[in-house]
């Protein structure tokens, strides 16, 4: 047979010599949330990038202008949607700072437990979001499930799967079930189990490690310039945990280990984020212990708290104080603060200024993933266009915490 | 420690620095515009500040005092563990001369959040490589997070974007978006007129 080729003459072929302009998103199944990356590409490799962001822009800090402090809950809820009870808390904790309140230690413990399972349903969908990407369904699958079993213990305490509009100012909405400690150690069991089955799926497997290792590196001064916290943070070696440099809530009682990565690569990010599940279900672990069985959950200030409903319809002092929060809202003292805790992608703060009406003046997210997407161009600028997907998969954008 | 930050800060800086406050244990230091670069500077690079990290951002609009916009600036220190809110005010009853420099060159998140706090309010950083809006489109009227902006207030409807050869790449403009060549489609391949880029 003659050679197909014998004809071509080479000169005659049309090469682009220009850069080509990619646009992915923002609706790309890759693209999680809502982005749009916008790409120079020479050959495969991407030579400038332009990562655009708000597409799912719902102006959350307008509509906090409008209610009360209770009725920022169900919009914090809906920032970082996959670990929403991590949002309540920081909320809560936030308000409580300005009102210089402090909430009952079960109400503590129980802020903890809920919000580490949070943690865990938001590292469990970014890993196995991960790892679906790079071609490894069967984990992704494992690790939904995980956190299906997150959302359904969820349910049970708090009546909804995700959104679940739980904390309150001064307390929780509800005391923990009777059969919840049993229902959390279930849980974290089965999700300890769940990685070591991933574990043994992923971590030999050369295609996804090969997709991973040294990809997407970033230097710990860039990071920190960047202002990256949270796992991304930690992978790049620093070990900066808000829960371990500035504990909240009983944070500083309990042991855990702060993991840090060496490479800063995608790689490090995926495992940081295995390795604090463990460190997760370390903290839930002593904190069932620990938690008492009995006790209030809310604290005794009638100027905060909702009345109990019997007292509502049975005395004139309960009507009034009721009308009074709902109508009114709760009041918080004139003046601004500045709360943070570690949500599900690093430091989580609320600045809230109050003019000391019912209404918040000015609520403030500080979103940690709307400043690790700032990084992204950062990261990928120079990486080749298939290691578009890990890189941003790594960084675990939220739209909805990212664009509010 | 803190407490120790507003000291330095305060003798470093006799004329700059309006006012200092501590309400919840939250130090904050209200420094006068023209002097907003260069404190950021010295809490950045003095050995006993290192404020290594800009962990925030953003604006809080007070329509009756004048300056009008406070921009809020959360400072925190990896290495020294110590945090500071840094504020300024500008602009102002009609939001007019709301213009302070930008920090993009000292830490790199600030690109992003004074984009936002742009968005939001309006105020432009002066010296900022890329203010263009960011959360919304460029075509978006007024500054959403004014309190003169009414919550319910409608946008206009965006008419399609007119941009040659875009039958090439719709529904949009070539290079839409780009900061390195928004809708100038006056150079380029785009504009060439021949239609064999392989694009069509």
């Amino acid at each position: 047979m003659e050679a197909l080729d014998q004809d071509l003459d080479e000169s005659e072929i049309d090469l682009a010599s220009e850069p080509m302009l990619l646009n992915v998103g923002p609706a790309h199944p890759a693209m999680h949330g809502t982005v749009r990356i916008v790409m120079e590409l020479s050959g495969e490799s991407i030579e400038r990038c332009d990562v655009q962001v708000g597409y799912l822009h719902r102006g959350f800090e307008k509509m906090c202008e409008r209610g009360t402090w209770t009725q920022v809950f169900p919009y914090v809820d809906r920032c970082n949607y996959v670990s929403p009870m991590l949002n309540n808390v920081g909320f809560a904790l936030a308000c409580e700072k300005l009102l210089g309140i402090e909430v009952p230690e079960r109400c503590q413990y129980y802020r903890m437990i809920l919000g580490e399972l949070a943690r865990m349903s938001d590292h469990l969908t970014c890993d196995g979001a991960m790892a679906m990407e790079l071609g490894a369904f069967t984990p992704f699958l494992w690790m939904i499930k995980g956190r299906e079993m997150i959302w359904d213990l969820m349910e049970e305490e708090t009546g909804a799967r995700l959104t679940h509009s739980f904390g309150r100012v001064g307390g929780m909405a509800h005391p923990p079930t009777e059969g919840f400690k049993e229902n959390a150690r279930a849980v974290t069991r089965h999700i300890l189990h769940i990685l070591d089955e991933v574990a043994r799926m992923l971590f030999g497997n050369r295609i996804f490690l090969d997709r991973l290792e040294g990809v997407g590196v970033i230097s710990a001064e860039d990071a920190i310039s960047l202002g990256w916290t949270g796992p991304c943070l930690r992978a790049a070696g620093v070990p900066y945990d808000v829960r371990k440099a500035h504990p909240y809530l009983k944070y500083g009682e309990v042991e855990f280990d702060v993991p840090v990565g060496r490479a800063s690569d995608c790689l490090d990010r995926f495992m940081v984020r295995i390795e604090e599940l463990k460190q997760s279900a370390r903290i839930i672990e002593q904190c069932l212990e620990r938690m008492p069985d009995s006790g209030p959950i809310n604290i005794e200030d009638p100027r905060v708290v909702l009345p109990p409903k019997s007292d509502v319809y049975t005395t004139i002092e309960g009507t009034i104080q009721h009308f009074k929060i709902v109508m009114e809202g709760l009041k918080l003292p004139a003046g601004e603060v500045y709360s943070y805790t570690e949500g599900g992608n690093g430091e989580l703060g609320f600045y809230i200024v109050s003019d000391g009406s019912g209404t918040p003046y000015r609520v403030r997210i500080r979103p940690p993933c709307y400043y690790v997407t700032g990084g992204l161009e950062r990261v990928i600028t120079g990486q080749m266009i298939a290691d578009v997907v890990p890189c941003f998969g790594s960084l675990n954008m939220i739209g909805g915490e990212c664009d509010r | 420690m803190a407490k120790i930050v507003l000291d330095i800060l305060k003798s470093a800086f006799p004329n700059a620095i309006v006012e200092t406050s501590a309400q919840r244990g939250d130090e904050t230091a209200v420094v006068h515009p023209d002097a907003w670069k260069a404190v950021a500077t010295f809490l950045k690079d003095d050995p006993r500040m290192r404020f290594d990290m800009l962990m925030d951002l953003t604006c809080v609009d007070y329509p009756d005092r004048e300056p009008r916009f406070e921009v809020v600036v959360h400072l925190y220190s990896l290495t020294k563990g110590h945090r500071l809110r840094l504020k300024t005010r500008v602009g102002n009853a009609d939001g007019e001369g709301a213009e302070v420099e930008t920090l993009t060159d000292l830490w790199a998140s600030a690109n992003w959040a004074e984009r936002e706090a742009y968005d939001m309010f309006g105020v432009v950083f002066l010296g900022h490589p890329d203010p263009r809006r960011i959360l919304l489109y460029p075509e978006f009227e007024g500054y959403p997070l004014r309190k003169d902006y009414p919550a319910e207030r409608i946008q206009p409807l965006v008419p399609y974007r007119d941009a040659p050869n875009i039958q090439k790449l719709p529904p949009f403009g070539p290079d839409e978006g780009m900061p390195f060549g928004r809708q100038t489609h006056a150079t380029g391949r785009f504009t060439s007129g021949d239609d064999d880029t392989g694009m069509s």
